[in-house]
């Protein structure tokens, strides 16, 4: 199968740290790829590379074969790239349903006069924008919460619309930035069940995680990040013999 | 959609109701400051926009106010009569785009008509908004309020400078803008009323037009932005050129609002370019509530028209000063947002809908 997401040679250096330094992997189409690492090991900002939140020093990011480092958010968002965030980052001040219709976005395009004309062309773009919206909630098992203000839910029902507002989007690629975080068991099996639903409608996701349990159960394929270098990229089962990864994660012997 | 036309119905009876009141209480002079009121109003509602959705401060927008009321001053009180054989005026007399008017002192005077006089101050405050906001608008922050307060403060030395724009005095003479039927927007005691309604219609046609703005698809981005940018930016939306365009939107509304009263006076000032009359546009949005489009109108209508009146006297900068401050320690999400029946919608829902956690 061919990879639909391909980071070849990135790096990225702040200030004296070199946070990723040379990485290369692939995503192929319609798998599910973990990053893991122990903490400060890179993982995050490889995550903002990809999806344009910071630019690298050196190296490519190919999306479907085109090159789109360097390239701002709201572009690699309209390439059908959508993203949660390790910490949530919900809209204040709007409901659910608000929340979710803003993740249309990029599958969307009555413009500035548009809006302030009100067209009769932008009308049934915007009932799709909340039909899509309701079916993403929907799908997420919270269609109850539509009206209520996401900033207000629990910390589970607000990972819960913002994933709802990444899959609005109708992303072919879903990065997930610790999705996991700050859930509950119940709710992590919960999620380990949508990622395998997400999987199985077709869609190519990237998450970076610290619950191993999660990761293995999940990933097709796992890459080991340490100290900004690529130390793995195997199945999960051939992850867990390696023994440069068991070192990195017992704690052997202090790293040089 | 149907309560968007419900609250311009709304809006237009307390608008009747005002000028009743005024005729009843024998005070129909009134409708002179009120009229001059609502077009300082259309100024307001675009920076309210621009304030509560796109997060953004201008300290410049009276300057957008006085470029569209000296651009449409200006060019129409040139006389151009003498120079009827250039080449250039004739090609404008040609198209239409110049007009005569009665000299005062006998004969005629040739300027460029009103309308099109209109638009290129309009055309003229978009391209100014586009040049400051385009390098600004770029970065987060609170850039812009900083970039308009020094773009203000340029202008309205310029304008007090400036012989050719009358320096102190300003400009004087403005012809009226002809509307259809024989209607202008004009001074003059027999057009009182008309020009009361036509302002508040403006305003109301702004205000249906921002409410279908703040609504749209691009509404809801622009309160995405508001409520966390970076990832308003990851969903796909362009943050900095939404900022832009609400930025260029609000600087036309103040410019459209200059050219209106500088043809309702006959002229305009460079007082009207100050930066405390900048300041008095932000203290109004801050008491009406940021982005709360009705709470800015209120708040305008009112303390625009007591200022002009002469309420507050000498004091008249110090009270929105004064306003401003105690709005920030206050309440700073503004006083008067009137949207109170909202908020009584807002607590039945979570009295009944217990499961909403808080």
């Amino acid at each position: 199968m061919s990879a639909l997401l391909e980071v070849s040679s990135l790096s990225k250096r702040f200030g004296g740290v070199q946070a990723v330094q040379s990485v290369s992997f692939q995503v192929r189409q319609g798998t599910v790829k973990a990053l893991i690492g122990p903490n400060g090991a890179g993982k995050t900002t490889l995550f903002n590379l990809v999806s344009g939140v910071v630019h690298p020093d050196a190296g490519e990011v190919r999306y479907r074969g085109a090159a789109i480092q360097g390239r701002p958010t709201h572009q690699v968002a309209g390439l059908g790239i959508s993203r949660t965030f390790q910490q949530i980052r919900l809209f204040s001040g709007m409901t659910a349903l608000e929340n979710v219709m803003v993740g249309r976005h990029p599958r969307s395009r009555a413009g500035f006069m548009a809006g302030l004309l009100h067209l009769p062309r932008t009308w049934e773009e915007e009932r799709t924008i909340e039909a899509k919206a309701r079916e993403a909630l929907e799908f997420m098992g919270i269609a109850d919460l539509a009206g209520a203000e996401a900033t207000s839910l629990s910390y589970g029902q607000q990972r819960a619309v913002e994933l709802a507002r990444a899959l609005a989007a109708e992303p072919e690629l879903l990065l997930l930035d610790e999705p996991a975080a700050g859930l509950n068991m119940r709710e992590t099996v919960e999620l380990a069940k949508l990622v395998g639903r997400l999987k199985a409608r077709g869609l190519t996701v990237l998450l970076v995680e610290h619950d191993m349990g999660l990761v293995m159960s999940v990933s097709d394929e796992v890459v080991v990040l340490s100290y900004g270098q690529k130390i793995a990229d195997a199945p999960p089962r051939a992850v867990q013999r390696d023994p440069e990864v068991i070192r990195i994660y017992l704690g052997e012997e202090e790293p040089p | 959609m149907r309560s968007r036309w419900a609250r311009v119905a709304a809006f237009l009876a307390v608008v009747a109701l005002v000028q009743l009141g005024a005729a009843a209480a024998g005070k129909a002079f009134y409708l002179t400051q009120l009229t001059m009121a609502a077009y300082y109003t259309l100024v307001a509602v675009g920076l309210s926009v621009l304030m509560g959705y796109a997060g953004q401060i201008s300290l410049g927008h009276a300057a957008f106010f006085a470029i569209g009321g000296y651009a449409s001053g200006v060019l129409t009180t040139l006389d151009l009569g003498g120079r009827r054989a250039a080449p250039p005026v004739a090609v404008l007399e040609h198209l239409g785009l110049l007009a005569l008017r009665p000299d005062p002192g006998g004969g005629e005077l040739l300027g460029v008509h009103p309308w099109a006089a209109a638009a290129v101050a309009l055309a003229l405050a978009a391209l100014v908004a586009l040049a400051i906001g385009l390098p600004v608008l770029r970065l987060k922050g609170h850039y812009l309020a900083m970039a308009t307060l020094g773009f203000g403060t340029i202008v309205s030395s310029v304008l007090i400078g400036t012989a050719a724009l009358g320096a102190a005095d300003g400009v004087s003479g403005v012809p009226p803008l002809p509307l259809l039927g024989g209607l202008a927007v004009g001074g003059g005691r027999e057009a009182r009323l008309v020009n009361y309604w036509l302002a508040w219609g403006l305003v109301a046609l702004a205000l249906l037009l921002l409410m279908n703005l703040v609504e749209s698809r691009v509404g809801r981005a622009l309160r995405a932005i508001h409520g966390a940018e970076d990832a308003a930016g990851s969903m796909g939306v362009d943050v900095a050129r939404l900022k832009l365009a609400t930025f260029v939107l609000s600087a036309v509304l103040a410019a459209a609002g200059g050219v209106l009263l500088t043809h309702y006076n006959a002229g305009i000032g460079p007082s009207e370019a100050g930066s405390l009359k900048s300041v008095r546009y932000v203290a109004i949005v801050a008491v009406g509530g940021m982005g709360s489009l009705w709470g800015t109108v209120a708040t305008s209508a009112v303390l625009t028209f007591l200022s002009l009146r002469g309420v507050f006297g000498t004091f008249d900068d110090a009270v929105f000063g004064a306003v401003l401050v105690a709005v920030m320690l206050l309440s700073p999400e503004g006083i008067l947002r009137l949207d109170a029946l909202g908020a009584l919608r807002a607590l039945a829902a979570r009295r009944g809908g217990g499961a909403v956690a808080p």
